[in-house]
C-alpha cells in the first residue's frame, strides 16, 4: 500500500567513518537564543512564534511551576547521570530563513541536503511516496510534504507553530489535556519552552490516506530540543503516525525533553510508531543524547484505541513511558517495545495503562536487549480503577542478555481496585546461549550474523507491529547498534 | 577426506578422547559405535568446532586443511555438517530464514551465487517433500515446539539443503519410530556419491539395517578399540560392548 523509503542507513560522506551513520553536522546560519532559561527566554520563544496570549500565559505558568521544583529531577529511575546545568543550554535554536515560505523552493538548500543525507527527501520531486513528512531541524519545522493532498481529505498535518496560528481553538482545547503542564519535571520544562513539533487533526470518519511521519534532527551544539506533538483523532477516524530521530556526534550531552499527547475520540484509532536513534555516545560513554520524554495517549471515546510501538536503539539515556489512559468504555491500549542498550547506554522505559472505562483492554509486550555495559530497565504500571468493570491486561516482559557486563531489570507495578479485572503477567530473562550460537554457526553463518539473527528473532513479535518498511528499518538499526557487541 | 591423528581431548580437565585415529575417504560411510560416555558425541563436536573442548594433542585434517585452526562457521562453509543429537530452539527465527542465510553463506564460499528467493523456495519445497516434513511445521521458529522425531527430520532436511561434503550424524537414529528411521536412512543413502562422506555415530545397530557402512569403528572409553566391516556391527549387537571393554583392559 505505502512504500516509504525511510531513514537512510548509508551515507556517501567519507568523513563519516564511524558506527553512527548520522553524526554529521550541518553548517547553517542559526538563530540562537542566549543560553539559559528564565521568564524572558520563555517570552522570547513565544514572541518569535507570534503566539496568542493564552499560550504565553500557559508557558509562564509552567515555567513558574518548574522553578518551584528546581533541582528536583526525577530520581526514581534506574539511570545515572551528572546533574544537568539547565542554564548551560540554548532553549531556542532555529535555522534562519524567510518567516513564511510560499513553497519548498525557498527552503535553504543546506537544509534540504541535510535531510537528503538522512534519506528523508523533502523536495517536491523526490519526496517519499505514500508518506507525508514533517521535518524538524533543531527547534523548527522546516517542511511538511503532501500537505495539499492531506487537506483534500480534511486531515491537518502541520508544525505546531503553524497550528497555533491557524487552529488556535483546537490547540487551546487539547494542549495539556493529556499531559498537564504540572505533570513531571521534564514535561513541565517542555511546556515552558517547547519550540515546535507536529500537529495532527483527523476529522470525524476519516481514515488518514497515508502514513504521517515526523523526522526530528538536532543540529546546533549545546542546544536542547523540546518539541511538542499533539495528535487528535476525531470520532470514527484513524491515523498511523511514525517518528524518527537522529543527532550529530557531539562530545557534550544533548537534552531532548519532548512531550507527545494523543487524543482518540469515540471509535477512533491512533497508531504511533517510533524509531529512536539519537546519538548514543561513544564506546566510552562520552556524549550522547539524554532522551527524557513524556508520551501519553487518552483513549477518551468509547471503543477508541491507542497503540504505541517503539524501537529504542539510540540515546545515552532513555527515560520514557508511553502510556494510555483508557477512559472510554471498551477502549483499547497497546504498548509494543524493543529497547536495545550497548556500550554505556542506559534505558529505563516502559508504559502505564490506566483503566477507567468499562471493558477496557490493554496489552503490553516489552523486549529488552542488553549488550556491552548497558543497563536496561522495564518499568510499567497497570492500574485498574474502581470504575473499570471487566478490565483485562496482558503483560509480557522479556529480557535478553549478550555478554556478562550488562544488566536487565524488570519493575512491574500492578494496582487493581476492581475485583472483576483479569490480569496476566509473563516475564523471562535469557541469554543468547552458547548452544544457540554454535548451532547457527555450524550451519555456516558467521558469529555476528548469528547473534543478529537470534536477537532479531527475539524481537519479531514487535517488528510485526510496525509498518512494513519501518520494520525493515528497525532491523537495520538493530544490526548497526549491535555491532561490536559480540566478542 | 578426513584424517584424525592421535586426537586427545579434555573437558574441564577430564580426558575424554585418549588418542583417536580415524580416516574417512571420499565417498565412504563410516559408523562409530560405542556405549554411553565413550566419547562418540565429543568426537563429532570436536570435528565441528564446538567450544568447551580442549584439544591437548593430535590433529584433524579435512581435505588438507587443519580444521582445528578454523572457527565453527568456517568449518561449516568448508563442507562439514553436524546433525545434532539435541537440536536447540531458536525462538522467533524462521526455518526458512536460517536455511537461506546458511545456504547463502555456504554458496558464496563455494564461489556460487546466492539463490534468488524464488529458486530457494523451489528447492526448499522439493526437499521438504522429499524428507516428508510437515510443510506447516516449517513456518514455525527453528525447532520450536517440534517433537523429538520432527527435530531429527529437520536436521536431515538442513543436511539435504546444504549438501555438505562431510556429514556428521550424532545419534540421528535415536528416538525415531520405524517409519522415520527408514525415511532418514533413505536421505542418507541418497547422499552417497564419490565426493560425499558420512560419519554416523550410534548406539544401535538398528540403523545399519538400512544404511550400509563401508567401515564400522568401536569406540570405548575414548579409544577406537576395533575397526572392521559391516559384520562388526552384528557382532556388537550379539555380544554387546562388554567384550570390547574387557579386551581394552587386557591390552
Amino acid at each position: 500500500m505505502t512504500n516509504p523509503k525511510v531513514i537512510s542507513r548509508t551515507s556517501s560522506d567519507k568523513e563519516l567513518n564511524s558506527d553512527y551513520k548520522y553524526g554529521f553536522v550541518t553548517d547553517i546560519e542559526t538563530d540562537l537564543a542566549p543560553k539559559g532559561v528564565n521568564e524572558d527566554i520563555v517570552r522570547l520563544i513565544s514572541a518569535k512564534k507570534n503566539e496568542p496570549e493564552f499560550l504565553l500565559e500557559w508557558r509562564l505558568k509552567a515555567y513558574r511551576h518548574w522553578l518551584k521544583q528546581a533541582g528536583k529531577d526525577p530520581d526514581w529511575a534506574k539511570i545515572k547521570f551528572p546533574a544537568i546545568d539547565y542554564q548551560d543550554i540554548h532553549y531556542y535554536a532555529s535555522p534562519v530563513q524567510a518567516p513564511q515560505l510560499e513553497s519548498l523552493d525557498e527552503v535553504d538548500p543546506e537544509l534540504i541536503e541535510a535531510f537528503n543525507k538522512l534519506g528523508i527527501p523533502i523536495e517536491e520531486q523526490k519526496k517519499m511516496s505514500g508518506v507525508a513528512v514533517d521535518a524538524i531541524f533543531d527547534s523548527s519545522s522546516v517542511a511538511t510534504t503532501y500537505q495539499e493532498s492531506l487537506e483534500k481529505a480534511g486531515v491537518i498535518f502541520c508544525s505546531m507553530s503553524e497550528a497555533v496560528q491557524r487552529y488556535p481553538d483546537l490547540v487551546r482545547k487539547y494542549l495539556g489535556s493529556v499531559v498537564p503542564y504540572s505533570d513531571n519535571y521534564y514535561a513541565t520544562l517542555n511546556s515552558a519552552v517547547f519550540s515546535d513539533g507536529s500537529f495532527v487533526y483527523v476529522p470525524p470518519g476519516v481514515r488518514c490516506p497515508m502514513e504521517l511521519m515526523t523526522y526530528f534532527r538536532i543540529n546546533a551544539e549545546e542546544s536542547g530540543q523540546f518539541e511538542r506533538t499533539l495528535i487528535i483523532a476525531d470520532k470514527g477516524s484513524s491515523v498511523s503516525y511514525l517518528e524518527g530521530c537522529t543527532a550529530p556526534m557531539r562530545k557534550s550531552h544533548q537534552l531532548h525533553a519532548a512531550v507527545v499527547e494523543l487524543v482518540a475520540l469515540d471509535d477512533a484509532e491512533i497508531k504511533y510508531s517510533t524509531l529512536q536513534n539519537w546519538y548514543p555516545g561513544d564506546k566510552n560513554g562520552e556524549g550522547g543524547v539524554y532522551n527524557f520524554v513524556t508520551k501519553r495517549g487518552k483513549a477518551l471515546g468509547n471503543n477508541s484505541k491507542i497503540s504505541w510501538t517503539q524501537v529504542e536503539t539510540g540515546s545515552a539515556i532513555t527515560w520514557k513511558y508511553p502510556s494510555v489512559i483508557l477512559q472510554g468504555d471498551n477502549s483499547v491500549g497497546e504498548f509494543y517495545s524493543v529497547a536495545l542498550v550497548n556500550n554505556h547506554q542506559q534505558a529505563d522505559t516502559g508504559t502505564k495503562m490506566i483503566h477507567i472505562g468499562r471493558n477496557t483492554k490493554s496489552t503490553i509486550v516489552a523486549k529488552g536487549i542488553s549488550a556491552g555495559k548497558g543497563s536496561n530497565t522495564y518499568r510499567g504500571l497497570v492500574q485498574i480503577m474502581p470504575s473499570a468493570q471487566n478490565a483485562t491486561n496482558f503483560t509480557q516482559c522479556d529480557s535478553l542478555l549478550i555478554g556478562d557486563k550488562c544488566g536487565a531489570h524488570t519493575v512491574p507495578y500492578i494496582d487493581v481496585r476492581n475485583q472483576t479485572a483479569r490480569m496476566e503477567h509473563e516475564a523471562s530473562t535469557s541469554k543468547v546461549s552458547d548452544d544457540q550460537l554454535f548451532y547457527s554457526m555450524q550451519r555456516g553463518i558467521s558469529e555476528e550474523e548469528s547473534h543478529y539473527m537470534i536477537v532479531n528473532g527475539f524481537c519479531r513479535g514487535i517488528f510485526q507491529e510496525l509498518p512494513f518498511e519501518f520494520a525493515m528499518e528497525a532491523q537495520q538499526l538493530l544490526r548497526v547498534n549491535l555491532e561490536g557487541a559480540v566478542g | 577426506m578426513l584424517d584424525i591423528r592421535d586426537l586427545q581431548v579434555e573437558v574441564s580437565g577430564e580426558r575424554i578422547l585418549k588418542g583417536v585415529n580415524l580416516t574417512v575417504n571420499a565417498g565412504e560411510i563410516h559408523a562409530v559405535m560405542g556405549p554411553n560416555g565413550s566419547g562418540k558425541s565429543t568426537l563429532t563436536h570436536v570435528i565441528a568446532g564446538k567450544p568447551g573442548y580442549d584439544v591437548v594433542q593430535g590433529e584433524v585434517v579435512f581435505e588438507g586443511i587443519d580444521l582445528l585452526e578454523l572457527s565453527p562457521d568456517q568449518r561449516a562453509r568448508e563442507g562439514i555438517f553436524l546433525a545434532f543429537q539435541y537440536p536447540v530452539e531458536l525462538p522467533g527465527v524462521r526455518n526458512r530464514q536460517l536455511l537461506k542465510s546458511a545456504l547463502d553463506a555456504v554458496r558464496l564460499h563455494r564461489g556460487q551465487e546466492e539463490l534468488s528467493a524464488r529458486e530457494f523456495d523451489k528447492l526448499f519445497k522439493t526437499k521438504v517433500k522429499e524428507i516428508g516434513m510437515d510443510a506447516e511445521l516449517m513456518k514455525r521458529s527453528v525447532n520450536e515446539g517440534f517433537s523429538g522425531g520432527e527435530k531429527k527430520r529437520s536436521e536431515i532436511l538442513q543436511l539435504s539443503m546444504l549438501d555438505p561434503k562431510l556429514a556428521l550424524l550424532d545419534e540421528t537414529d535415536s528416538g525415531l519410530d520405524i517409519d522415520a528411521l527408514k525415511s532418514i536412512s533413505e536421505s542418507i543413502n541418497r547422499r552417497v556419491s564419490s565426493d560425499r562422506s558420512t560419519l554416523l555415530v550410534t548406539h544401535y545397530q538398528r540403523i545399519l539395517n538400512y544404511v550400509q557402512p563401508d567401515c564400522v569403528h568401536v569406540l570405548v572409553d575414548g579409544i577406537i578399540v576395533e575397526s572392521g566391516g559391516r559384520e562388526l556391527a552384528s557382532e556388537l549387537e550379539a555380544s554387546g560392548y562388554k567384550s570390547f571393554k574387557d579386551k581394552d583392559i587386557q591390552e
